[in-house]
């Protein structure tokens, strides 16, 4: 019997696949299991293929998984889309609509078809009910607590009445039964309860908005966009019960005007965006970079260009905003690797900003913002949290704001203290805050802004690393795709590869370890969901190295299985016939 | 770098910093600077709760002309800044400056917010009809048929009425100064600063160097009586509307909760429903 299952559930959107998947993952999750789900839906509310996948299993989870072992198909177009993703042994399982679809002959797997389409219309006299007959279908068939599906319906639609919660109870059982009548148990997937406290089930928007609270963030403003509203909708319900101030903004210029307005107030501010949000951003990230302001900006990264392909995840903005803005304007950027490092690289983002006095971009991507994850309860106290350089009383008598000290960083002052007052600008200004325009000065207040990135070259925060440490071929990655490669290693190790993962958590500056890492190796790949390869040149130009480049455009993230080809795929041409590097 | 004397009293010019203004001899914003910091000693400010949020052009400058907390922005964008001050700290006194090309122009979509908002601060604009520092280009609210560099044949956009989308945008308190009426422009201000809520000061602030109104406003202004009610709408637009004589006074108010009593009630309503929490318990939520 397997217990690392991977389920897809596929159907139209509005038929109610991602609430059936969001059941699931939590029903496995209440079991004690680890999960680890990825969702893919229209951009419109309603029609277009929706996706929802769940891996289950007792251990620890790094990725979506590279098959699927059980697809479980609401229609035909869910059938013709996914049933190539279905394991090809013969050991997968397809679990279908018999009144909608139908599979072509001698196709490759177990096979369980039963019309939930006419059980929905005419047992249960609601077409509506389709998605909750199949997770009584899931129940029989691999053993998915029934009692706690019961329960998290009733949490899910209690609110609907006792009607609508009493037809939800009886689909769920008529798919149960319906099982337990005519289908036997033929394939060798199960779902086991175990102990496992201690856990929370939460998606990376959920993980990275707790982050910035614990980090004593108190302003919020954005604008709603895909898929970075989540963040906005959690701390508009939480912030109010820290005393923190949510502004819906007309705009996202306004969004990040106001997040510098009150951070300049002394109150820790962010706004989170996507791809057009951050591109309006731009001016106001080289004022925060000139003016000394921290702050924290998210990039929930979708597929783009322009509007592209909103639901759809893609690490293309990365180029975006290490540059954006005219001049020369130090900033941060992040990116985040896990949901469990959501929460925490928020802590860290608010520290970096603090700590520097510049804009801290945080790179995430729809790939990570909306897929939840069975994660240990994050520790509060393991990041502590840092507060800004403020005067002290005998610097307040002859206070300079943009004092010339050797880390770059100056005291800031914040409205309300006597003897603080200055006026903090976008023009070329002097240590005491007033316009120049002298060579000489120039040249020395953009160097004090740029030193300031050297308080965070080094350091166990800044990256990951994984695999043995006298590796032949090294993986660089960033961001959402570190548990994909961290399993691709893992494989690549159990086959006999030399192969060693380095996942940099700190993009700009770059972590020192990273040099060291790109110099252990013979040679280095460099997986990105985006078509130019935007941190492989990075790399090349910081380290004056070629990198072998894998990238993938297709709006979804990497599998374990593409990364392992590309492993085996350089240790035959790179590494057994050097000569053809 | 501010400091309140510490006999108590603060004047006019305890305002004042080193800085010498950019502007030409003769420019308007020398006497809104004047009104403003009468208008400071009046209400009895002290400088560092006070924060001066400008916006870019000449009128742009003068949050470093007023001893103070100042942030000068980018241009346009005064509004969002001031809006992140005052609700970050609504103790603080937040003053929001700029001219017509940063309020009317490339600012113009951020005023209907403002007013939705109503958050508690002033905004006094400089309006001289052109873009001063970039040599006299007509703005937003310059004539048509003004001849300038880009618009060499005359301009040919109609110019917006400032007053009139005021009070379609129902901003709680809408008032027009002249820079050379320093006397009642000061009042204006006060009355600006007290309302509580969004407040428009829009001053004619000529510019003597490439657009030097002075003579005709001169000729066109009128204060307007006793008899006006500023809370009626109706008649606050047939004020706006005027064609030939320009109404200085307060033409429009209407007023309701501030911003920052608003999102007090939220945190307070959020309180008594859900209690406060740490973010140890929020995390509980998700088990």
């Amino acid at each position: 019997m397997r217990t690392d299952v991977t389920f897809r559930v596929g159907g139209e959107g509005g038929e109610g696949v991602i609430s059936c998947g969001e059941i699931l993952t939590l029903a496995c999750a209440r079991m004690g299991l680890e999960i680890y789900t990825f969702r893919s839906y229209p951009a419109e509310i309603k029609g277009g293929p929706a996706m929802f996948q769940v891996r289950t299993s007792k251990e620890i989870l790094l990725s979506q998984g590279s098959e699927l072992d059980v697809l479980v198909c609401f229609n035909q177009e869910a059938y013709d889309r996914h049933a190539k993703d279905l394991r090809k042994d013969g050991k997968g399982v397809l679990i279908y609509d018999a009144s909608s679809a139908k599979p072509e002959d001698g196709f490759n797997a177990i096979l369980y078809g039963i019309p939930v389409s006419e059980m929905a219309k005419l047992e249960l006299r609601n077409y509506l009910t389709k998605n909750i007959i199949f997770l009584g279908i899931l129940s029989k068939l691999f053993g998915v607590d029934f009692s706690s599906l019961e329960t998290i319906i009733r949490e899910k639609f209690g609110k609907k009445g006792e009607a609508i919660l009493n037809l939800n109870f009886q689909a769920l059982k008529a798919g149960y039964q319906a099982v337990e009548k005519a289908f036997p148990k033929k394939d060798e997937f199960v779902i086991e309860a175990q102990k496992n406290e201690n856990r929370l089930v939460l998606s990376g928007n959920q993980a990275l908005a707790l982050g910035a609270i614990q980090a004593g963030m108190r302003f919020y403003a954005g604008y709603p966009i895909t898929p970075a509203t989540d963040i906005m909708e959690l701390l508009a319900r939480e912030l109010p019960r820290f005393n923190g101030t949510v502004v819906q903004a007309e705009d996202e210029i306004a969004a990040i005007g106001m997040v510098l307005g009150a951070s300049f107030a002394g109150v820790k501010a962010m706004t989170a965006s996507s791809g057009p949000g951050i591109d309006l951003m731009t001016e106001f990230l080289g004022l925060a970079s000139m003016a000394e302001v921290p702050c924290v900006i998210v990039d929930c990264q979708r597929a783009g260009p322009s509007t592209g392909m909103p639901t759809k995840t893609e690490q293309s903005d990365l180029r975006h905003v290490l540059a954006a803005g005219h001049g020369d304007a130090p900033r941060i950027v992040m990116a985040l690797t896990s949901v469990e490092d959501a929460f925490y690289g928020m802590m860290r983002a608010f520290n970096y900003a603090v700590r520097c006095q510049m804009p801290v971009i945080v790179l995430t991507d729809q790939y990570l913002a909306q897929r939840t994850a069975t994660v240990r309860k994050p520790d509060v106290c393991k990041v502590s949290v840092e507060e800004v350089l403020r005067p002290t009383d005998v610097e307040l008598e002859h206070y300079k704001r943009f004092k010339m000290t050797e880390s770059g960083v100056s005291a800031l002052t914040k409205p309300g203290t006597k003897g603080g007052g200055f006026s903090a600008t976008g023009i070329e200004h002097d240590e005491d805050c007033e316009l120049s325009y002298e060579p000489d000065n120039h040249r020395r207040m953009t160097e004090k802004r740029w030193k300031k990135l050297n308080l965070l070259l080094q350091g166990p925060d800044l990256f990951r690393r994984h695999g043995p440490l006298d590796a032949d071929i090294g993986i660089i990655g960033w961001g959402s795709s570190e548990g994909v490669i961290r399993e691709a290693v893992q494989a690549a190790n159990a086959k006999g590869y030399r192969v060693a993962a380095f996942h940099p958590k700190l993009l700009h500056p770059m972590p020192h370890e990273l040099g060291d890492f790109v110099r252990s190796v013979k040679v280095v790949i460099v997986p990105e969901l985006n078509f130019t390869g935007q941190f492989a040149k990075e790399i090349r130009a910081r380290y004056l190295i070629d990198v072998i480049q894998l990238n993938k455009v297709a709006g979804l993230p990497f599998t374990p299985h593409e990364i392992l080809h590309k492993i085996e795929e350089v240790q035959e041409t790179c590494l057994k016939h050097p000569h053809k590097v | 770098m501010s400091e309140t004397p510490a006999q108590g009293v603060i004047t006019p010019k305890d305002y004042k910093t080193d800085v010498h203004p950019v502007w030409c001899p003769g420019c308007g914003d020398f006497g809104v600077l004047t009104c403003i910091y009468r208008m400071l000693a009046t209400k009895q400010i002290s400088p560092e709760n006070l924060v001066v949020v400008a916006g870019i052009g000449c009128s742009g400058r003068l949050s470093g002309y007023v001893k103070s907390y100042g942030f000068h922005t980018v241009h346009g964008r005064v509004l969002p800044v001031a809006t992140g001050v005052k609700s970050a700290n609504p103790e603080l006194e937040v003053l929001a400056v700029g001219g017509d090309g940063d309020a009317y122009s490339i600012g113009v979509g951020h005023i209907p917010h403002a007013a939705r908002r109503n958050i508690d601060i002033c905004y006094i604009v400089m309006d001289n009809e052109v873009y001063g520092l970039t040599k006299g280009q007509g703005s937003a609210t310059a004539p048509e048929g003004m001849a300038a560099g880009t618009t060499p044949y005359g301009q040919q956009d109609e110019p917006l009425n400032p007053i009139a989308m005021a009070i379609a945008y129902d901003i709680g308190f809408v008032a027009r100064g002249f820079s050379a009426k320093p006397k009642e422009l000061t009042d204006l201000i006060i009355q600006g600063v007290e309302h509580k809520g969004f407040a428009l000061v829009e001053v004619l602030s000529p510019c003597t160097t490439f657009h030097d109104t002075y003579k005709p406003l001169s000729q066109r202004v009128r204060f307007i009586g006793p008899e006006h009610d500023p809370t009626d709408r109706m008649k606050a637009f047939q004020l706006a509307l005027e064609k030939d004589a320009i109404p200085l006074g307060v033409i429009y108010k209407h007023e309701r909760s501030p911003f920052h009593e608003r999102t007090l009630r939220i945190q307070t309503d959020a309180l008594a429903k859900r209690g406060r929490a740490t973010v140890d318990q929020v995390l509980e939520q998700f088990q």
